[in-house]
């Protein structure tokens, strides 16, 4: 996993509330095997009319707003676990979502894939929103390390959450699976002290 | 110190906790399916790492099977790849597969509890949200994302930060026509579906008590329609007695040992919750939804309403547009084109047998497509059995083989744009069930009722 330090950049605006995953990935698309490519089909349906042509009203079609970080309306990521979400809106190019409020499945989705989600209250959301309207190409950083998200032009300096661990993870391009591997000694020493294995259904994979 | 289920299982099951206050969570039981594995097997052979715990992994294809024709090979190109992908790595890992052909094939939260897989105080996850269903059993499962069934895969556990603890008590008796579905439609309707998230649930009350296995079972999936983690329900006798005596759950002495352990799984009666709720079942009615969220749901003898818990006025307008519905507007009388019986919801036995029952020496309305999908080849099978599939194919209702099917519609079975679909299963969100799928989300008898009539009526007068 690349390791996430610090973003300058513009912001996309989608103040929808409760966008869920169905959204950001029709299941169609969930048909791949790899990780690769989902960023093409980023909120297909709200991005191509049925026919194929770009929907002309919606942000992502808009020639005004870039960025690679997303602000979004309240409970982004709703819905099915689909971690495809959060490879769809990376693939895509965004490296943050900016909300005042996620759904825990998308949230954790996003964290595992360096997507970094920053949670900020419902008043902070709404000055951002109006900032990009006034000027859609207003500049933010986001530095991890310090866990601002700052925006000058309209004096905007918010200390965000993050788990120490996930920071951790993303600051240093890790991963969780390399993490439990390496706990594998302690994993089966709890398996022995509490008879899990007796727990089996050894005959699950015998018949 | 008093404790509630979720902590006693919980606490069971911290390998260690770690810096940040995320817990190693080990888990008992991993169930994976052909969409969300695919990715993470190829990260296990990318490291070069071995299934660790096969024996607590089940696997079956669900998502993109045909209901019809399953003994042919699959039609569509794309599907039949995903499916022959996780044929290949379960061979490559030796991991046996549930899959078509298979008499335990069937839709994921179906089969585990069904074999017996899913048994009381185990911690239980799988790449999809409605993993939630467990928790009927008294477990605490939940859905993860494709990276942690790769770190399941490797090492049996998760990192899991542990969650807030919400208890919802229900108390007295559901009146006649009112099933557990449209409980659970209600709670979501009052909570939104943002109004759970960072908590686990527990469902108590005499209510809960109550129902049956396969009615606590839909409660238990629709929790994640609130954003909760997991929703469980404390384990007694109608539980112990399900489990007794299905395919993989202990046997003789291991039984009695199991249950002794089993009965120590319920809160402490001084345990306290971060946040509770309280309803009355004689309050309920059959509940449809009318918006593109479950949480857009509504009373049956009510009009649609000017507002929903979590929608802004936005997304709210938004929404009516896609269903051409208007504020105001009652849906009894509402003229609908699909229904679809089935979903890891309600496509279990007692669901298949409440259509039937319902449907029995009547016939679907002449415009109406409807089709029920079992949840499993049992329950396909065990319905045969008891001549459902008669009964329902006389009511002109097909009876299909198991699979997610129009659930989510990533097979054939798709809602076309602009129709109504009365659906049993758990999600109305825009294109669901097909691009411009309008879908009203209800219990199987409300379903039932919808197809015979050609509309949306309240089943509650007819039964």
């Amino acid at each position: 996993m690349e390791k996430f330090q610090k973003i300058n950049s513009s912001a996309v605006p989608l103040p929808m509330e409760n966008t869920d995953t169905d959204q950001i990935i029709p299941a169609r698309f969930l048909k791949a095997t790899t990780r690769e490519g989902f960023g093409e089909n980023l909120f297909a349906d709200w991005r191509l009319a049925s026919d194929g042509s770009p929907n002309e009203n919606f942000v992502l079609n808009s020639k005004i707003y870039r960025g690679s970080i997303l602000i979004a309306g309240r409970n982004f990521g709703c819905g099915s676990s689909r971690e495809h979400a959060a490879w769809a809106l990376y693939d895509y190019g965004f490296r943050a979502v900016v909300s005042s409020f996620f759904a825990d499945i998308f949230k954790g989705n996003a964290l595992n894939n360096g997507l970094l989600p920053i949670t900020i209250t419902t008043a902070e959301l709404d000055q951002v929103f109006l900032a990009i309207e006034k000027n859609p190409l207003v500049q933010f950083e986001i530095d991890l390390e310090t866990q601002l998200f700052t925006c000058l032009d309209i004096d905007l300096k918010i200390k965000f959450e993050i788990n120490s661990y996930k920071r951790h993870c993303l600051l240093n391009g890790l991963d969780d699976t390399d993490f439990l591997v390496s706990q594998k000694v302690k994993i089966e020493a709890f398996e022995k002290r509490t008879n899990r294995m007796e727990q089996d259904c050894a005959a699950m994979q015998e018949s | 110190m008093a404790k509630t289920l979720f902590d006693k299982i919980w606490g069971q099951h911290v390998v260690e906790q770690i810096d940040g206050g995320l817990d190693i969570l080990y888990i008992d039981r991993h169930f994976i399916h052909e969409v969300t594995s695919p990715q993470a097997f190829a990260g296990l052979k990318k490291r070069n790492l071995p299934l660790f715990r096969k024996e607590k992994t089940i696997a079956t294809a669900d998502h993109n099977v045909p209901t019809l024709n399953q003994h042919l090979p699959i039609q569509e190109a794309q599907s039949r790849f995903q499916v022959d992908t996780l044929i290949q790595n379960c061979a490559e890992f030796g991991l046996e597969l549930y899959g078509l052909g298979h008499p335990n094939q069937g839709i994921v939260h179906v089969i585990g509890p069904e074999l017996g897989v899913t048994q009381p105080g185990m911690t239980i996850v799988c790449g999809d949200s409605h993993t939630s269903t467990h928790g009927a059993f008294g477990t605490i499962a939940f859905g993860i994302g494709t990276s942690q069934v790769e770190q399941v895969m490797a090492s049996q556990c998760v990192l899991q930060k542990k969650p807030k603890q919400m208890r919802i008590t229900i108390d007295g008796d559901l009146p006649n026509g009112v099933l557990s579905k449209d409980l659970i439609l209600y709670i979501i309707s009052q909570l939104g579906t943002g109004g759970c998230t960072g908590y686990f649930v527990e469902y108590a009350g005499s209510t809960i008590r109550q129902l049956s296995m396969e009615a606590r079972m839909t409660i238990c999936n629709m929790s994640i329609e609130m954003g909760a983690r997991g929703g469980l329900i404390a384990p007694d006798e109608t539980t112990f007695d399900y489990v007794s005596g299905r395919t993989f759950a202990p046997k003789g002495a291991d039984f009695e040992k199991a249950l002794s352990y089993w009965k120590t799984l319920y809160t402490d009666s001084n345990a306290t919750f971060d946040k509770s709720y309280h309803f009355e079942a004689a309050d309920m009615e059959p509940m449809l939804t009318y918006g593109t969220n479950p949480g857009m749901g509504l009373k049956i003898t009510r009009p649609i309403p000017a507002s929903s818990v979590d929608s802004n006025e936005t997304s709210f307008a938004k929404a009516l547009d896609y269903m051409d519905l208007k504020k105001g507007e009652s849906l009894i009388g509402k003229k609908i084109n699909h229904v679809f019986i089935g979903s890891c919801t309600n496509a279990r036995i007692e669901d298949l047998r409440i259509v039937a029952n319902y449907v029995r020496d009547k016939q679907k309305a002449a415009h109406v497509e409807a089709m029920v999908v079992p949840g499993s080849k049992n329950v396909e099978t065990q319905a045969k059995a008891e001549g459902l599939d008669k009964i329902l194919e006389a009511a002109g209702f097909q009876l299909r083989e198991p699979g997610c099917s129009a659930c989510l519609g990533m097979n054939e079975d798709k809602i076309p744009a602009g129709a109504y679909c009365v659906s049993t299963s758990n999600r109305n969100f825009e294109g669901r069930q097909g691009p411009g799928a309008r879908t009203i989300l209800a219990s199987p008898l409300t379903a039932a009722a919808a197809a015979v009539a050609g509309k949306i009526v309240d089943v509650r007068d007819l039964i």
